[in-house]
C-alpha cells in the first residue's frame, strides 16, 4: 500500500525518460549548418572532439544514474513488499546512495540552459534547448519524488513481525 | 480494553523525552547527553542522529547568513562573458536561466530558477528565521518549527552545488568556439557552494528541533 505513490512517481520518471532520449536536447545553429543533438548524440560529440572526461560525466549523469535509480528504486519496493529479510543492510545503503545521487541527473539540463544563453551570437553561432531537456528534467524530478515517497523504515519492517 | 503486555511495555520505557527514533530506520534508542565533539549513530543503520557541539547553531546561523549575502551578490553581477570573433555576449545567472521563454520550455526555465536561486535563497531564510532567536536564547519566532520543517524539506531540491558542475561542463563545450570569461558572480556562487556545503555538514536536526521545542514562544 504504502508503496503506491513510489511506482506511480517511479513509471512516471520512466515514461518522461523516453522523450528525453528521443527528441533533441541541444539545437546548435552556426553559420555553415544547423546541427540537433539528442543526450546520446552530444556523448558522441564530445568524444569526437576528445573530450573523453566530460563526455564520460554527462553519460554517467544522463544515462548510468536515471537508469539505475529506476532500477534501485524498483528493486527496493518490490523487496519490501515481498517482505524480504535478506540484505537489510546493503538495501539500506543502496537507498541511501539513491537519495543522495539522483539530482546529480540535473548536470545535462543545467548545461543546456547555460549554452543557450551564452552562445547567442546572431548569425555566427546560436545554441537553443529541444523539448528532450524540458522531458529529462521532468524524468529526474518524478525519480527523486519516488525516492522520497519510498519509506526506507519499511525495510526493518519486517524484523518486528519475524519469529 | 486493558492489554497486560501493553502496560509492562509502557511501563518500561523511559519517559518519552529520552527516546529518539532514528529517522532512517525507525530503531528507538535512549538518548544520554554526548561529550562535546561526539556523535551518536544509529545502532541498525549507522546513521549519524546526534552531533555534540555546543556553538553549531551559531555557526550555521553565520554561514546561512553568508550564503544569503553571496546568493544576492551572485544574481546582481554578471556571470558569464563570452568573446567570440569580435561580438560580445555578458550573462547573468538569471539570464542563464531564463534562455528557456517559449512555450513548455518556459516550466523548464521556472523549475530551473527554483532549483538554483530561489528555493536555496528560500531554504536559508527559513533557516535564518527558525534558528535566528536561539541563538540569542530569545523565544523562538512564531512558526519557526515550520519554517525549519519546510527548510528540510527543501534540501534535495536546492541543486546550487550541481548547476557548478554543470557550468564547467557547458565551458568545456564552449572553448572551442569561443573565449569565456567569469564575472564576480559567478565566484560569489563558488563561494557560495562551499560555504552551503559547510552549513549542512554542521546542522544537527535533533539539537535543532530539541532546541526549537524548549524555546516554543
Amino acid at each position: 500500500m504504502s508503496n503506491q505513490k513510489v511506482w506511480a512517481w517511479l513509471i512516471a520518471g520512466m515514461i518522461a525518460y523516453i522523450p528525453a532520449n528521443t527528441y533533441t536536447m541541444l539545437k546548435t545553429s552556426t553559420l555553415v549548418e544547423t546541427s540537433e543533438a539528442t543526450i546520446i548524440g552530444g556523448v558522441f560529440e564530445l568524444i569526437d572532439y576528445g573530450n573523453i572526461g566530460i563526455a564520460l560525466v554527462i553519460f554517467v549523469a544522463s544515462v548510468l544514474i536515471p537508469i539505475g535509480k529506476f532500477a534501485a528504486v524498483a528493486y527496493l519496493a518490490i523487496s519490501v513488499q515481498r517482505r524480504s529479510v535478506l540484505n537489510q543492510h546493503h538495501r539500506h545503503r543502496l537507498f541511501e546512495i539513491v537519495e543522495f545521487i539522483g539530482r546529480w541527473s540535473m548536470i545535462d539540463v543545467f548545461v543546456v540552459a547555460i549554452l543557450s544563453a551564452l552562445v547567442q551570437l546572431d548569425g555566427l553561432a546560436t545554441i537553443n534547448p529541444g523539448i528532450a531537456a524540458f522531458s529529462f528534467a521532468l524524468s529526474v524530478i518524478f525519480t527523486m519524488l519516488a525516492a522520497q515517497s519510498f519509506d526506507s523504515r519499511l525495510i526493518w519492517d519486517v524484523d518486528r513481525t519475524k519469529p | 480494553m486493558h492489554d497486560k503486555r501493553t502496560v509492562a511495555l509502557s511501563n518500561a520505557l523511559p519517559p518519552l523525552a529520552d527516546l529518539i527514533a532514528c529517522p532512517q530506520c525507525d530503531t528507538l534508542h535512549r538518548v544520554h547527553d554526548l561529550p562535546d565533539d561526539a556523535q551518536a549513530h544509529c545502532q541498525r543503520c549507522g546513521l549519524v542522529i546526534v552531533t555534540s557541539r555546543p556553538k553549531a547553531i551559531a555557526l550555521v546561523l553565520s554561514l546561512a547568513l553568508t550564503a544569503f549575502v553571496l546568493m544576492i551578490a551572485a544574481i546582481s553581477f554578471p556571470f558569464l562573458d563570452l568573446d567570440a570573433q569580435g561580438r560580445h555576449n555578458s550573462i547573468s545567472m538569471l539570464q542563464a536561466v531564463m534562455a528557456f521563454d517559449s512555450g513548455v520550455a518556459l516550466l523548464l526555465a521556472v523549475a530551473v530558477a527554483g532549483f538554483i536561486v530561489f528555493l536555496p535563497l528560500t531554504r536559508l531564510a527559513a533557516i535564518i528565521y527558525a534558528i535566528g532567536p536561539l541563538v540569542r536564547d530569545r523565544p523562538a519566532r512564531r512558526g519557526a518549527q515550520r519554517a525549519f520543517a519546510l527548510a528540510e524539506l527543501l534540501r534535495p531540491w536546492s541543486m546550487t552545488e550541481i548547476f557548478i558542475v554543470g557550468v564547467s561542463v557547458a565551458l568545456i563545450k564552449v572553448a572551442g568556439i569561443a573565449s569565456v570569461t567569469f564575472g564576480p558572480a559567478f565566484w560569489a556562487f563558488c563561494a557560495l557552494v562551499i560555504v552551503t556545503v559547510l552549513k549542512d555538514q554542521l546542522i544537527c536536526r535533533v539539537s535543532i528541533w530539541k532546541a526549537l521545542e524548549q524555546l516554543k514562544g
